[in-house]
């Protein structure tokens, strides 16, 4: 009912091959981009902007940049963090050295920088498949932290070997350092971020989408059916170090205002890695899934620690148990073995929790550090076994139901 | 026959010069001779078959035709020149289309994009023109689809065109593998057991579709096939390979009556 899709009938391969060929999908679209950005700007709080708005955005960025490497092109990397941080540092030499930049400039070509990197880094891939051409990547991720702590003229030869961003502002309006604002920055990260995803979204569906799946489907056939494969995996690996240094940019720009070597360290690969496997491998969409669960899962954990259960509404539990039982009943109908448990487990937490509350138990956030992790690790392993294609797939496993929803053949 | 001249079939079909042409080839894996010493030619516009036992060495021949194998001697000639040393993707661009005995479709992409994929050594608009996907990149597109759209019309599988593969059956998957090697619009098809795992009416069906492609566009096809019944309707000319020998060459009823074939083969079968 949600997703009729009967009477939208497609009349050209042009309306066939459009972004949104159901015109549910547009709306919901347009439901998002209000909300991102009209609705977000007016009311979010400087904590929601620092600790879920902007990092959700620029994690989703970079995980899309990694997705279209190991997702669509089936090349392994484990350097994401190496070259983000090639971006950052690029983004902060430019500024330094040519003050009269416009920053936003700076931060899209600090992708070039990095994008230049990733393909020597992706020379190795002509040679090398999967578990070796990670390790291959590892090599990349510790040589180039080694450099960034070793080589001074990146940051300037500053005492501390940090790097600062200062204070820029286009027309006068600050958008980076410290006088900039939540608020604008946000938008400078939702702006680009929007751009290259729209980007992706071209390349992915196209010619070079299908040269790259074709390399991750099955390399040989692909030679054999006229696709030059070194081509193929180097455009992935500079194009998605391209959008990795973008993320890396924006990350220190519009987000940490600073950074050390160590903060490109290999945990960072990892969860953005992460991200893209929750999200969904060879999906643009999975990735924001992906980031909103990965950021957003410490701060929802937070405020549930400092909740005290026993205080909580009865007219709050029905609504809780409501929303858990229609996704369970939801999960059933749609026969979504995943989204079962899912909801499964989650509600078992709940009872747990709340048993454990009234026991005198308490959430400190030592523990919900070591929670979080707990959490996050356990989902990698439950997408992994029960569905590789992570949550993407299963929001297409729910919208495929709702368009033949309630006439199921 | 064997000169660079046409022939007319038995069925009154008019058969061109020599497209490509096999020169001693020999091929070696280590101590295995897979190939010893063969030499046929291919005409333009016939159907020409390859049978032999299993372990013959027909499979290696047609990777040594699309350049997945390097012969360790001999020439091919194609179109009138030796053929360099290329990689396979090379050969492909210059009109050498293929199936595969154990089916290489791209089971992570839809039966649209696996036949689009056919398509790519057309398509050449830059990497800027298709990230804004205007100009260049959407017409390419949009012409491409059309010519794709031709292939599935002819192969009648219209109604699983967005069907991931992974999710059709193997008779289904066989043909899909064929329309993406069309969509290449080939000038020498080659296509490795074909009907290998069919069933007789699936079997049918391929053949219409093989002798069919042949007529309408002229195509010049290489087959692989081990049913005997099959390559006497098929096809035009026969290469008999038995241990990596070639015991026989001719029309059909040739072939069939040559004494060393009904012993290495048509005898055992
Ligand atoms: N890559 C390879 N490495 C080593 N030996 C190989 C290789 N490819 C083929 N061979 C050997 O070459 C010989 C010919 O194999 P080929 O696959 O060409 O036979 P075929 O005629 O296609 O057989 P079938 O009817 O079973 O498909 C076999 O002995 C095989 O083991
Ligand atoms: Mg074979």
């Amino acid at each position: 009912m949600l997703y009729r899709t009967a009477g939208q009938y497609k009349t050209s391969y042009e309306a066939d091959q459009a972004l949104f060929p159901v015109r549910q999908d547009a709306i919901l679209l347009m439901v998002v981009l209000a909300l991102a950005y009209v609705i977000f700007p007016l009311t979010a709080s400087e904590f929601t902007f620092q600790t879920l708005l902007i990092p959700i955005l620029i994690y989703s960025l970079a995980a899309m940049g990694l997705n279209i490497l190991t997702g669509y092109a089936g090349q392994l990397s484990l350097g994401t963090a190496a070259f983000m941080g090639v971006g950052a540092y690029a983004c902060y030499k430019m500024i330094t050295l040519m003050p009269w930049m416009n920053p936003v400039i700076a931060i899209l070509l600090s992708g070039v920088f990095s994008a230049g990197v990733g393909v020597a880094f992706g020379i190795p891939s002509l040679r090398i498949k999967g578990f070796y051409l990670a390790i291959a990547t590892l090599a990349a991720q510790f040589f180039l932290i080694w450099l960034f702590e070793k080589w001074a003229w990146l940051y300037n030869y500053n005492a501390s070997g940090a790097i600062q961003v200062p204070n820029l502002d286009i027309l006068g309006v600050y958008v980076t350092g410290p006088l900039a604002s939540s608020v604008t920055q946000y938008y400078v990260v939702l702006v680009i971020v929007t751009l290259l995803t729209l980007l992706c979204i071209n390349l992915t569906r196209g010619t070079l989408g299908r040269t790259w799946k074709a390399t991750r489907d099955m390399d040989i056939a692909a030679e054999l059916i006229g696709i030059n494969l070194m081509k193929s995996k180097l455009t992935a690996f500079a194009v998605s170090s391209y959008i990795v240094g973008v993320a890396g940019a924006l990350f220190v720009f519009q987000w940490r205002g600073a950074a050390e070597p160590n903060l490109f360290e290999i945990g960072l690969s990892f969860e953005v890695l992460f991200i893209a496997i929750i999200g969904g491998l060879g999906s643009i969409l999975g990735n924001y899934l992906g980031a909103i669960l990965i950021v957003g899962l410490p701060v929802v954990l937070n405020i549930v620690g400092e909740i005290e259960l026993h205080d909580v509404s009865l007219a709050v539990w029905v609504i809780i148990a409501l929303v858990l039982g229609g996704l369970f009943a939801a999960a059933v109908s749609l026969r979504s073995k995943g989204t079962m448990i899912g909801v499964a487990v989650v509600t078992l937490l709940l009872v747990g929790y709340a048993f454990a509350q009234s026991r005198g138990f308490e959430l400190h956030s030592a523990m919900i550090e070591h929670l979080n992790i707990m959490i996050v690790g356990s989902l990698i392993v439950f997408f992994l076994i029960i569905e590789p294609h992570g949550l993407a797939r299963l929001w297409a496993l729910i919208r495929e139901k709702l368009i033949i929803w309630p006439f199921p053949h | 026959m064997t000169q660079n001249q046409g022939y007319t079939t038995a069925d009154g079909r008019q058969i061109g010069g020599t497209v490509m042409e096999m020169k001693n080839i020999t091929l070696k894996f280590g101590g295995v001779t897979a190939i010893s010493d063969i030499s046929f030619d291919i005409h333009e516009g016939e159907i020409r078959a390859i049978i032999g036992p299993n372990g013959a060495g027909k499979s290696s021949m047609l990777n040594v035709i699309s350049g997945f194998y390097t012969p360790t001697e001999g020439e091919v000639w194609y179109q009138g020149a030796k053929r360099p040393l290329m990689r396979p993707y090379e050969v492909a661009r210059q009109g050498v289309a293929r199936t595969f005995q154990n089916i290489a479709l791209f089971e992570g992409m839809s039966v649209l994009d696996n036949i689009m994929t056919g398509r790519l050594t057309k398509m050449n608009a830059s990497i800027l023109s298709q990230a804004i996907w205007l100009g260049r990149a959407r017409a390419e597109e949009m012409a491409n689809r059309e010519k794709v759209e031709r292939v599935i019309d002819f192969l009648e599988i219209q109604s699983i065109r967005k069907t991931p593969v992974g999710r059709l059956p193997y008779g289904l998957k066989k043909r899909v593998e064929l329309a993406r090697a069309l969509a290449a619009e080939p000038s020498i098809l080659l296509l490795d057991e074909p009907m290998a795992g069919m069933n007789v009416e699936e079997k049918e069906d391929m053949s219409r579709f093989i002798l069919d492609v042949n007529d309408e566009f002229g195509t010049t096809i290489c087959l692989i096939e081990h049913d005997m019944g099959v390559v006497m309707d098929l096809s035009d000319r026969v290469v008999v390979m038995d241990y990596g020998k070639k015991i026989g060459d001719g029309t059909p009823t040739e072939v069939r009556n040559n004494q060393a074939v009904i012993d290495a083969y048509l005898g055992v079968a």
